[in-house]
């Protein structure tokens, strides 16, 4: 690595390899710069804009800009931190998260970025949307009710089990959603597996896999454990 | 020469507070009560006024009124907003105060399909028919956290949260401080 490939993070230098994001330079130091869409094995889908930052004074997504030797990106700022924040805000209000019923309690990434940014209240009005779930497969339950629309299961489905379960679709806050590939619509009638990486992929609490409900009890879970922000090597999977 | 003075304890004007159950479980109130030895310190500090632990029946003047529960009937918006009116601080305490929590899981269904369900075609369930006694708040369509209907100064979630994170909060509260919760004790669920 050449010596002048670094730049500044709140400060702190970090070195990347050419070609690397700001954020996946940052996760191979062990900077945690919140995110939700974005996930270490996969190319970035810059849609819940959780990872912004500013770099050299202007807002990018620390997801999709390439480092450059030099930059100087402010992270956990307040600043940044209020924004993302309300953006949190926003995706509570617009699903139905009820954690003390939702299995990913505890090993939720959209709860734990809450927590590491001390959301106390999700602050607006709740939509309370109408989102039927889906168990018509034998060993996956899909409950849209969390879905965060990060693309993530769309591409894990397509680029490593090479099945195209899932589509992102629909317009609008309450009409774009996960869609299932199969003429009824449900999972039941596709040839998803429990085995396949996109049932293990989903950051929130959508995907779930049947009869595996409180295996590790309410607490001593991930993120119970420690914040998300000292485990940022620890949650790439 | 005079007696050395014996420093008497400055009278300290105890903080009143009221609280109440709306759409909950009184689980919130059990969390409060499991701060355990601890309730002795916090009646040096505080008196209750309106509350399940002394059965005032109206909120007076006060300092802080902690509700637990969301709104899921006409009395719940009624109390809440008499608890608005007399109180300085307003805190909504756990889940349901905050999202609507568990009783809101019923907001994807229409109300008269479930009131018929449960009252009337569920043979397991009485079959009384739907109560209608005049003396019956009247349940609202939907049950909406409190922070949609007043102004909310402070949010404390979990269900329940837990009794050092009512207390770390209660006592930064008393102390004059903005309350912080340390790892662990912000939880949702
Ligand atoms: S998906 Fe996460 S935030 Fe949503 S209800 Fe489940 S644990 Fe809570
Ligand atoms: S189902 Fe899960 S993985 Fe798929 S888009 Fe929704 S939140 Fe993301
Ligand atoms: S993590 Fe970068 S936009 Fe979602």
């Amino acid at each position: 690595m050449n010596a002048t490939n670094t730049f500044q993070l709140d400060g702190e230098e970090i070195p990347f390899a050419p070609g690397q994001t700001i954020i996946q330079a940052a996760a191979a130091h062990g900077a945690y710069i919140p995110h939700l869409c974005w996930h270490p094995d996969f190319s970035p889908h810059g849609s819940c804009k959780l990872c912004t930052v500013k770099v050299n004074g202007r807002f990018g997504s620390a997801c999709t800009m390439e480092a450059q030797p030099g930059m100087e990106v402010e992270n956990r700022t307040a600043e940044l931190d209020d924004k993302r924040r309300t953006l949190l805000q926003m995706f509570f209000v617009e699903g139905n998260h009820f954690c003390p019923s939702c299995e990913k309690s505890g090993n939720c990434v959209l709860q734990a970025t809450a927590y590491e940014l001390k959301m106390m209240s999700p602050h607006f009005d709740m939509f309370y949307p109408d989102r039927p779930v889906d168990a018509s497969h034998p060993d996956i339950l899909l409950d849209f009710n969390r879905c965060i629309m990060c693309s993530l299961c769309v591409t894990a489905s397509r680029e490593v089990d090479g099945k195209n379960v899932f589509a992102m679709g629909g317009r609008g806050i309450l009409g774009r959603r996960i869609h299932i590939n199969s003429e009824s619509g449900r999972l039941g009638d596709t040839d998803f597996a429990a085995t396949d990486r996109a049932a293990s992929i989903c950051p929130v609490g959508v995907i779930l896999h049947k009869r595996k409900g409180f295996a590790v009890p309410i607490g001593e879970r991930t993120y119970d454990l420690a914040p998300i922000s000292a485990q940022v090597k620890e949650t790439r999977s | 020469m005079n007696a050395p003075m014996k420093a008497a304890p400055a009278p300290v004007k105890k903080l009143r507070v009221a609280t109440t159950s709306l759409a909950g479980c009184f689980g919130c109130h059990m969390s409060i009560l499991d701060i355990d030895e601890r309730l002795l310190k916090l009646l040096d500090l505080v008196e209750f006024d309106r509350s399940p632990l002394t059965d005032i029946k109206h909120c007076g003047p006060c300092d802080l009124g902690i509700i637990e529960g969301g709104l899921c009937n006409a009395e719940n918006v009624h109390v809440l907003r008499e608890f608005r009116k007399n109180c300085k601080i307003i805190l909504a305490l756990g889940a349901c105060a905050i999202n609507g929590g568990l009783p809101a899981q019923r907001n994807h269904l229409d109300l008269r399909d479930v009131l018929e369900e449960v009252y009337q075609t569920e043979h397991l369930l009485g079959r009384g028919g739907i109560p209608n006694d005049p003396e019956l708040p009247l349940p609202l369509s939907k049950v909406h956290p409190i922070h949609e209907v007043v102004k909310v100064d402070y949010f404390l979630p979990g269900c329940p949260p837990p009794a050092d994170a009512i207390w770390k909060l209660l006592t930064d509260l008393l102390a004059g401080r903005t309350p912080a919760l340390g790892h662990g004790l912000l939880h949702y669920d």
